[in-house]
């Protein structure tokens, strides 16, 4: 999951980390307030989940309060990636000498969090870390024993000369992966961690990623999820206890098993059709997901044929049958369904099937071609 | 033959008593698995449908049964405790159904299985099957067969579409494993390559990959420098949306975006036969076998 930088910057805080002041705003009304607390000069950013917020128009720099309404008015009013903004981080103007690069990740080589550092930070350093690997410094921290001392202090002493920067970013570091571990996260990031002309050390923006099963365990970190940055259908699903993810074709997919799901809308592709959704009913078989499922992709307009391919292992292919037929009798479903199931009790799906006058296939590829046939003739 | 498990493997059952873990104990029983113990704390000393004894730790029952395989069934708030546990008790092959697992958690329990030269297989995984011998975990029996193909996937219904293709083709297996889709596992791609070209009795293998990471890649230059037998891989999401990205970790450690497309070429490039559909698997395997 991921977590807006306002959301960031404050656990960041309860680490230690040296973050400006700032504060968070839905209206511009409430910008110009938090700009006149602040004094001075005030960067206004949009809190979207989305990279190249810059570039899109979400950050503006203001020298007033009034200044930083006007710049909050316009950044309200965006979408940026498909994502409307609906608050923006007011935070000072802090002058900066030199922008470095302090960032985390669970690496899936070494299997183990890794630290990067650059003395080259900014929007630029996916090319600094392809055309010049030599200005990032990597380590793989074993967690048995954490970021050690003189560990931190050898990536600080590759930003910084001065000691106090050096012992100031070593602490930072340390403070970094105590915020990474604890919070389970996948990523975390300071770009820039920056040094002030009189020789501060700070870190001015600030990206977590969560680990979505860490989530689920901790309701302190649950309480951060911005349902508003989802579509409805996904927020719906997830309620459900299902995998969505809403595209722009035209044949919706229910799938158990999230590789089949993946490797089902490549061959709608292959077969010249247009996948609607990703949707991944899971391992259990369970009717009222089924019915779930058919609601959400029932929702988008878009959706001119409905395909369910099944491979009954755990998932019991006489419960997804159940579960079609009881979906029928909530609600009608305007468009044709065409149902590929094998596996698990299938003798038993096909006979519930049958009594409500459906069929199904056995075969995966005659099912994809099926479907895209009838949403095409549909469209 | 067959890697990891056969007809040897002593199974003891992490969770047989729960809902999942006592539905597939059953599977493999029938199956013909070895399965001589069960664990369940507060419950040792009772049976599993009068057959299989149930200790309350895996100690006592590696003690009394000589088990030397694990299969984990419990809820995810368990699931990394039963590994250490598993581990401690001397267990040489681990195969973590369980799924829902925090990766922080991974990071902990990969060093101490490696310590103690232990195997895992998944988190979050169908399991392991030689068919005709033993499964261990979740892979349906039925749509197995006895034979010389290997195959290694991450996924696990994608999995079972292609096994299905292989059998009714008359093309058996020598081991099926699916490793599991977390981004930290135990057993990787490279693992089971090395396995299968060590395996007398395995002639073609298959790789199942998906989009995401750099493992496939890896497994390219693998099979490229180590893999004389013929191999085929297919890559599940080559039209999955691009994610929303955050930060640029995950660039600036792997060099790579991990698509469908860098992953198809980094297999054509070491000889590895494209699947572009599941069902081609059949056709690309014969021509080179």
């Amino acid at each position: 999951m991921n977590i807006h930088e306002y959301q960031a910057r404050a656990l960041f805080r309860q680490a230690g980390i040296p973050v400006p002041d700032g504060d968070v705003a839905s209206t511009p009304a409430e910008v110009e307030e938090i700009a006149r607390r602040l004094g001075g000069g005030v960067v206004v950013k949009a809190q979207v989940h989305a990279g190249g917020r810059g570039k899109a128009g979400g950050v503006k720099l203001a020298q007033s309060p009034e200044e930083a309404r006007v710049a909050a008015e316009k950044i309200l009013k965006l979408t940026i990636k498909d994502l409307p903004v609906e608050k923006v981080l007011v935070a000072p103007i802090v002058d900066i000498a030199s922008e470095s690069y302090v960032g985390m990740i669970m690496d899936r080589e070494s299997q183990r969090p890794v630290m990067m550092v650059s003395p080259a930070g900014g929007i630029d350093i996916e090319e600094v870390a392809a055309k010049t690997p030599e200005k990032i410094l990597k380590l793989a921290i074993d967690p048995r024993y954490g970021l050690l001392s003189h560990q931190a202090m050898g990536l600080a002493f590759f930003l910084y000369d001065d000691i106090k920067q050096v012992r100031a970013a070593a602490r930072i570091m340390e403070q970094l992966y105590q915020a990474f571990m604890t919070n389970g996260a996948s990523l975390a990031e300071i770009n820039p961690l920056i040094t002030t002309p009189d020789g501060e050390v700070l870190a001015i923006d600030a990206k977590i990623s969560l680990d979505d099963n860490v989530v689920e365990r901790r309701p302190d970190l649950e309480a951060l999820r911005d349902e508003s940055a989802e579509a409805p259908s996904e927020v719906m699903a997830r309620e459900a206890g299902l995998t969505f993810i809403k595209l722009d074709g035209n044949v919706g997919c229910v799938v158990n098993g999230a590789g089949l799901a993946m490797a089902t809308m490549d061959l709608v592709k292959y077969y010249g059709g247009e996948p609607a959704n990703f949707l991944d009913i899971g391992g259990s078989s369970n009717p009222e997901k089924v019915v779930s499922a058919l609601r959400i992709i029932t929702m988008d307009p878009n959706v001119k044929a409905i395909l369910f391919n099944i491979f009954g292992g755990i998932t019991r292919t006489d419960d997804v049958a159940n579960g079609i037929v009881a979906a029928l009798e909530q609600f009608s479903v305007e468009v044709p369904i065409v149902i590929r199931l094998t596996g698990t009790n299938e003798d038993q799906a096909l006979a519930i099937l049958d009594g409500v006058g459906m069929t199904a296939l056995k075969d995966m590829d005659e099912a994809v071609q099926q479907v895209v046939r009838v949403a095409q003739e549909a469209a | 033959m067959s890697i990891f498990v056969n007809r040897e493997t002593k199974l003891v059952v992490q969770g047989i008593t729960g809902r999942d873990g006592s539905f597939h104990t059953r599977q493999m029983i029938d199956y013909g698995t070895q399965v001589v113990a069960g664990v369940t704390p507060g419950k040792g000393g009772q049976r599993f449908e009068d057959a299989v004894p149930v200790f309350n730790t895996v100690a006592d029952a590696v003690e009394e049964t000589g088990a030397d395989t694990s299969v984990i069934y419990v809820p995810p708030a368990f699931a990394t405790g039963a590994m250490f546990e598993a581990a401690d008790a001397g267990i040489k092959l681990i195969v973590c159904i369980t799924e829902g697992l925090p990766v922080v958690d991974m990071t902990k329990v990969l060093p101490f299985l490696e310590e103690r030269g232990v195997r895992l297989i998944g988190p979050n995984c169908p399991g392991v099957i030689s068919p005709g011998q033993s499964k261990v975990g979740i892979i349906p029996g039925n749509i197995c067969a006895p034979g010389n193909i290997g195959l290694v996937s991450r996924s696990g219904t994608l999995t079972y579409e292609v096994v299905d293709q292989l059998t009714r083709h008359n093309m058996g297996q020598s081991t099926c494993v699916g490793i599991g889709g977390d981004p930290l596992i135990g057993t990787n791609f490279i693992d089971c390559l090395e396995a299968f070209e060590n395996d007398p009795d395995t002639a073609g293998i298959v790789m199942m990959g998906e989009i995401g990471g750099t493992d496939e890649q890896q497994a390219a230059e693998y099979v490229r420098e180590h893999v004389t037998k013929p191999v085929v891989g297919f890559i599940a999401g080559r039209t999955a949306p691009p994610g929303r990205r955050m930060g640029h970790a995950g660039a600036i450690i792997s060099g790579s975006s991990g698509t469908a497309a860098e992953k198809m070429a980094a297999f054509e490039d070491a000889g590895i036969g494209v699947m572009k559909r599941p069902i081609e698997v059949v056709e690309l395997l014969k021509a080179r076998l």
